[in-house]
């Protein structure tokens, strides 16, 4: 699949703002500015981008606690996602979700979520209702290597195929569910046959090479858009951070992170790519690295600034409307 | 025009989603077959087909989150829990996702949904399939918790429940599904948030909730015959409870007894003898009379069934001890 020369630049702009946003997050966390557990998306952001390069703003995503890479791969303002990450009330959600529950229901965005596959069931409801309204939508949810254990992942695939949804399952292999490895936490030896056995296709990608993501995705997302029902892609990559930030790894074999780092590298394995192809030259990409770090930078600066919730909004927006006993 | 609550239900179902194509119902044997256990759902496939009457797996989890998923992408479905006690497997979606999406998103999210669901003891169905639960819901903020008593009381919380756009669990009695009663025709819709007052008196107030406030009525017509006037009060809506009412009623008698089909801790009996012992603590002559279900899982035989549901009995003791003290 060729992909024009404009969405090339796009798709490496996104996957370089989800790098810098994560590591300028990491260091305000370290500085103490950003409150909370923060889960960061660092060395998987090919998956996020291939994926939603396919995805029109009305196709939904539901993400995970890894959500920030989802959400500005799939259209959300960066300046509302620091603002939120720093409990803003100018943030994408008030400051009320914050890094966990970044969302943006215009956008499509229908949040990251903090309980792991909580969102699969909820990406079928909203398959269903794009079945239902025929509007050729499609919804996406991303899962990591821990949520496919989880009852409601089964729930949701099965469910799925029953009503025959435009559902697409994005399963994230980072190898780690928190600390423990895939290897112990999946019965199976082959996950992708046991995904299959619902009944349904995967496409498997290396989840450090966009263009592997974006082909695997592309037909994923095709088949459900087809009304074929449900599809399945699963992309192998491991986070470049801990779970959480402040995690110390210590479940992590000797010079794993330093291999992810340097031979895993979405965005070197993009450059080497663009360099032999010559579709989008080095000073292209030079020149998007500046403008990411100026918009990371002018984020965080916003963020620092944003105003900060009053009292009276901690009771604000529980209910549309609760009824006239309360 | 007369008719059951079961009917009333079944009824209310076949307007709305006549009134309103985003209505959907999903949930299992809904569409199939005769409309679940007790034919709740029976004759809406043959009038709205299959893509609207959704019959789902066994697979709650996926009913209640699917259905929250719709919601926030533009359908109203109301899906079916058939037994609230089924909440022990599909909890997570209720309490995590669907009742914070409004609050954790910041006001985005509009998720207009309805979860219908079994609830109460009379039948014999035994530990797992009798419980009320609801004091559970309604302490969780961000959903609305609805118990009719009626059938007429059914037709217009049902309809505004569908109308109103956040997600309300509706929980209808089983062992009140046959009971008939006057409801209005055409368009009728009870706001929430505001209580029945059943029968009206001065000595004493009776709150009951669910199918405790048909039962505080029958004590009320046994506390009558002996001279003394109790206020019957069915507060509809748990979430949001009107307080106001309720006060009212004990402003005026001095008297309160709370009939709640719950276990007794932190059920809707303790919130609202707190509430009371709060904000009516000077209207108060007396302590105020909890009477509900032990602390105990619901037995199966009917033997047991009987002496663990509360009683007219019951009720009428409690109100006798409150008069004496």
């Amino acid at each position: 699949m060729s992909i024009p020369t404009e969405a090339l630049s796009d798709a490496y702009r996104l996957m370089k703002t989800i790098r810098e946003f994560e590591e300028r997050v990491n260091a305000e966390i370290m500085n103490g500015q950003i409150p909370g557990f923060t889960h960061l998306y660092t060395g998987q952001e090919a998956n996020a981008v291939g994926v939603c390069a396919h995805l029109d703003t009305d196709d939904t995503i539901i993400s995970t606690h890894r959500g920030h890479g989802h959400c500005i791969a799939k259209g959300a303002d960066v300046s509302g996602m620091m603002k939120e990450l720093f409990g803003s009330s100018e943030g994408l959600c008030k400051g009320k979700g914050g890094s966990m529950h970044v969302a943006d229901i215009d956008k499509g965005i229908l949040g990251a979520n903090g309980i792991v596959a909580g969102g699969p069931p909820i990406s079928v409801g909203s398959a269903l209702a794009a079945k239902i309204r025929k509007n050729g939508k499609v919804a996406v949810s991303f899962s990591g290597d821990g949520s496919v254990n989880q009852g409601t992942c089964f729930e949701a695939m099965n469910m799925a195929v029953v009503l025959k949804v435009p559902a697409v399952f994005v399963i994230e292999n980072n190898y780690y569910s928190e600390h423990t490895n895939i290897s112990y936490a999946v019965g199976c030896d082959d996950l992708k046959a046991r995904t299959e056995a619902f009944g349904f296709p995967v496409f498997v990608a290396d989840g450090a090479d966009f263009f592997a993501v974006h082909e695997a995705a592309g037909k994923a997302i095709a088949h459900a858009r087809a009304g074929n029902g449900p599809a399945g892609v699963f992309a192998e990559q491991g986070r470049y951070h801990g779970h959480f930030v402040g995690d110390p790894q210590h479940y992590r074999g000797e010079g794993e992170l330093d291999d992810l780092r340097e031979n895993r590298c979405c965005l070197k394995n993009f450059r080497a790519r663009m360099l032999e192809s010559g579709e989008v030259s080095e000073d292209v990409l030079d020149g998007i690295d500046a403008e990411v770090m100026a918009l990371i930078e002018q984020a965080t600066i916003d963020a620092k600034a944003a105003a900060r919730p009053t009292p009276d909004q901690v009771t604000e927006d529980v209910y549309i409307n609760y009824g006239a006993g309360a | 025009m007369k008719m059951s609550v079961r009917e009333a239900i079944n009824l209310t179902l076949h307007e709305e989603m006549a009134r309103d194509p985003r209505v959907v119902i999903m949930g299992e044997d809904v569409a199939s077959g005769q409309g679940g256990v007790y034919g709740v759902t029976a004759g809406l496939t043959e009038k709205f087909g299959v893509a609207r009457v959704i019959d789902t797996p066994i697979t709650e989890s996926a009913i209640v989150g699917a259905a929250g998923g719709a919601a926030l992408t533009g359908l109203r479905p109301v899906a079916e829990l058939m037994f609230i006690d089924f909440l022990g497997v599909c909890l997570d979606q209720l309490l995590n996702q669907i009742a914070k999406f409004r609050y954790m998103f910041g006001g985005q999210a509009r998720t207009p949904l309805v979860i219908r669901t079994m609830i109460g003891a009379g039948e014999g169905t035994g530990p797992q399939h009798s419980q009320i639960l609801y004091p559970m819901l309604a302490a969780i903020p961000g959903i609305k918790v609805v118990a009719p008593s009626n059938a007429a009381d059914a037709k217009g919380l049902l309809a505004e429940a569908i109308r109103q756009d956040d997600p309300v669990v509706f929980c209808e009695h089983k062992a009140l599904y046959m009971d008939e009663c006057e409801v209005p025709e055409g368009d009728y819709v009870i706001p929430f948030g505001k209580a029945r007052t059943v029968v009206q008196g001065t000595d004493i107030t009776l709150c009951g909730l669910s199918r405790m406030a048909v039962l505080a009525d029958q004590a009320a017509a046994e506390l009558a015959a002996e001279g003394i006037s109790a206020e019957v009060i069915d507060p509809r809506t748990l979430s949001p409870l009107d307080e106001e009412s309720i006060l009212a009623s004990v402003s005026k008698t001095g008297r309160l007894v709370v009939v709640d089909e719950s276990n007794p801790l932190c059920s809707m009996a303790s919130e609202i003898s707190g509430m009371v012992a709060e904000f009516g603590f000077d209207y108060l002559d007396a302590p105020v009379q909890r009477v509900t279900a032990p602390h105990t899982p619901v037995p199966a035989t009917p033997c047991l069934e009987k002496d663990y549901v509360p009683s007219v009995a019951d009720i009428v003791r409690a109100a006798k001890k409150a008069l004496a003290y």
